[in-house]
């Protein structure tokens, strides 16, 4: 009966209107409008640093450069403060991203056996934490205590383990069939083997949401940087010396304080480089690895948004 | 009274556990491996979650780094007290509320707005693109993000002024950071350019659970897209926008810290610097930690309270409640 009656609904619903057709025009031009206003000013960035760093600073270049030069990014990577910004940049988003998401699935795991006699125990003492911290002061003066400033592990160990990373992967274990971690079980299989060989490998598309979260929070963090290891220059990462370029141009009264300014100004870069178009460069340096891997993950970050904006 | 003899050693050993206890230790023992894979992190856990709030007993505290932990000097309120007869406190409040009800009210509008607008979007194709590109700004820095929104408002050849000028709005180009007063509103454009897009998901999300059928109804009773999208869609979304507002507000006094303090600069400070900034500035680069745990601690229990009031209020409203 339903089926007879909804045709003639869906026929109805294919005609459009006049003031349909206006409303699907209006909403296309915005969604245009949208795009422009997203893009434009990370193509005007790349278009700057592409551009002749002379050059620019006569202005009018917008999508395109107007003298075209690799010599940004030559001078970029040659130079070594920024090699060895990028290195620990990288350092930290593949070490800091494989533990966290590994320490985060184990415990998730732990808690997601109904049997496991502490399961509510380790559940309500990760799950308080989301609602207060200890604050700013009080962790400095944790991580002083620790001897941790001036370490690399300063940026891996204490953000390691993130509760909202444990309850979407938890929630994502819970609805595997359960059929399956009993076969491994009759199998003979001890809790971490059925943890190792079994559910992570179910839990690819989990563990993907989680490690492009985990991965874009470290390599995007400076402030870290800023407050443990900033008298540390080997430990420095491509965030943090953006940042000071970034603090620099923005205090009218330039102190030559960061590696821009410096290298602008010393022998081989002056008339070559300005710090404005290596801002340019280093910011396109800084985002390009988030471009080109988002993209491919969006059905898994879009499923993992969702269950954890209902769960958590 | 009769005196209770007291058990020796020995005895204590020979009483039967209380059958809870037995079976609990018995299980904790069978099930050692998950304990070793849980136990390490709840110690992570206490070392770097809990053991931090001891450190708000330095807010009672003169503290001085050079005394030993015993040593300090309690002085009750004190710092409190100074804290709520700051001029300068009261100026970091008020720009941590209008940053935060401003990022609020129109992060919540121009994500339920573009949501809607995605969602009546024909071309599925064009409807997929849009929506990648939207989410490209969130998973940039905000150090990237600072330098490219820097640059558009630059006074020397930036696209904000350009475009201005050309439209014939300005005749000079202005010096947007460098004005306090604009500050909000930059920063508040700044988080919708950044996140709105992100923020739809959760919307689109939900716009995915209305029954077709309200809609195939709602077109029998003639009503046409834009009555559609009222007494549908946006009724649709009241359950998860009253959570969201409910998060939100329990995080009014988040306003954020990265923004703030990388478009913050000696000219706009007066509008730019919030209460996480104010700690920073305090504990960090002056050192003195017992006024900056006094404000942190401040922001950290007014949160709380907020989250739980909201919550309640929730809970009357008869609304989905967080917990």
């Amino acid at each position: 009966m339903s089926k007879t009656r909804s045709a003639p609904v869906k026929q109805y619903a294919r005609f459009k209107s006049p003031s349909d057709r206006l409303f699907d025009a209006g909403n296309i031009t915005f969604m245009l409008l949208l795009v422009i206003v997203t893009l434009y000013p990370f193509l005007n960035t790349l278009a700057v640093s592409f551009n002749e760093a002379v050059d620019s600073v006569k202005g009018g270049i917008y999508l395109w450069p107007r003298a075209f030069t690799w010599e940004n990014y030559h001078y970029v990577f040659n130079e070594a403060t920024i090699f060895h910004a990028t290195l620990i940049s990288v350092l930290r988003t593949v070490i800091g991203t494989v533990a966290s998401v590994f320490c985060c699935a184990m415990v998730a795991y732990t808690i997601s056996r109904p049997e496991y006699v502490l399961r509510k125990f380790v559940s309500l003492a990760f799950i308080l934490t989301m609602y207060f911290s200890g604050g700013l002061i009080p962790n400095f003066l944790l991580i002083r205590e620790l001897g941790m400033i001036g370490t690399f592990a300063v940026y891996i160990i204490p953000g390691l383990i993130g509760v909202f990373n444990i309850i979407v992967i938890r929630s994502f274990i819970e609805a595997l069939p359960e059929g399956i971690l009993e076969s491994a079980r009759i199998d003979g299989a001890g809790e971490f083997a059925t943890f190792l060989k079994v559910v992570l490998p179910l839990c690819i598309p989990v563990l993907a949401t989680v490690s492009l979260f985990s991965a874009v929070g470290q390599w995007n963090s400076w402030f870290d940087v800023f407050l443990y290891n900033s008298s540390y220059k080997e430990l420095s990462t491509l965030q943090y010396e953006l940042m000071k370029i970034l603090q620099n141009s923005n205090t009218s009264l330039n102190t030559g304080q960061d590696f821009a300014s410096q290298f602008a100004n010393s022998e081989s870069g002056a008339n070559r480089v300005t710090p404005t178009s290596i801002r340019a460069t280093m910011t396109i340096v800084a985002s390009v690895p988030i471009i080109l891997v988002y993209p491919f993950l969006q059905k898994y970050f879009v499923k993992g948004m969702t269950l954890g904006g209902v769960k958590g | 009274m009769r005196d209770i003899e007291p058990l020796s050693p020995a005895q204590v050993d020979a009483l039967p556990l209380p059958p809870g206890r037995k079976s609990f230790f018995k299980k904790l023992v069978q099930q050692k491996t998950l304990v070793f894979m849980s136990v390490p992190f709840l110690i992570w856990l206490f070392i770097f979650k809990y053991m931090p709030l001891w450190g708000w007993t330095i807010a009672f505290q003169d503290f001085r780094a050079n005394r030993k932990v015993f040593d300090q000097h309690w002085v009750g309120w004190k710092h409190f007290k100074f804290l709520f007869q700051d001029e300068h406190f009261f100026l970091v409040l008020r720009n941590t509320l209008a940053m935060s009800f401003i990022n609020l009210v129109l992060g919540f509008f121009t994500a339920i707005t573009l949501a809607i607008l995605l969602n009546e979007l024909r071309n599925i194709a064009f409807k997929r693109v849009v929506q990648t590109i939207s989410y490209l700004p969130h998973f940039i820095s905000w150090v990237v993000a600072a330098s490219i929104i820097s640059t558009v408002l630059s006074a020397d050849g930036g696209i904000i002024n350009e475009l201005l000028m050309a439209v014939g709005l300005i005749k000079e180009p202005i010096l947007w950071l460098g004005v306090g007063k604009y500050f909000w509103g930059i920063l508040g454009a700044s988080e919708v350019w950044k996140n709105v897009g992100w923020n739809t998901i959760i919307y689109l999300a939900a716009i995915t659970t209305i029954d077709p059928a309200q809609y195939e109804a709602a077109e029998i009773d003639g009503a046409g897209r834009f009555q559609r999208i009222w007494h549908v869609t946006v009724p649709g979304l009241k359950p998860v926008f009253i959570i969201l507002l409910i998060m939100n507000i329990g995080s009014l006094l988040e306003s954020g810290f990265e923004p703030q303090y990388l478009l913050g600069n000696g000219m706009n400070v007066d509008y730019s610097e919030n209460l996480d900034i104010f700690v920073l500035k305090y504990g960090i680069q002056m050192g003195n930690f017992s006024l900056s745990i006094a404000a942190g601690m401040f922001k950290t229990v007014v949160s709380f309270i907020l989250l739980f009031s909201a919550n309640h209020i929730a809970k009357r409203l008869g609304e989905d409640r967080l917990f």
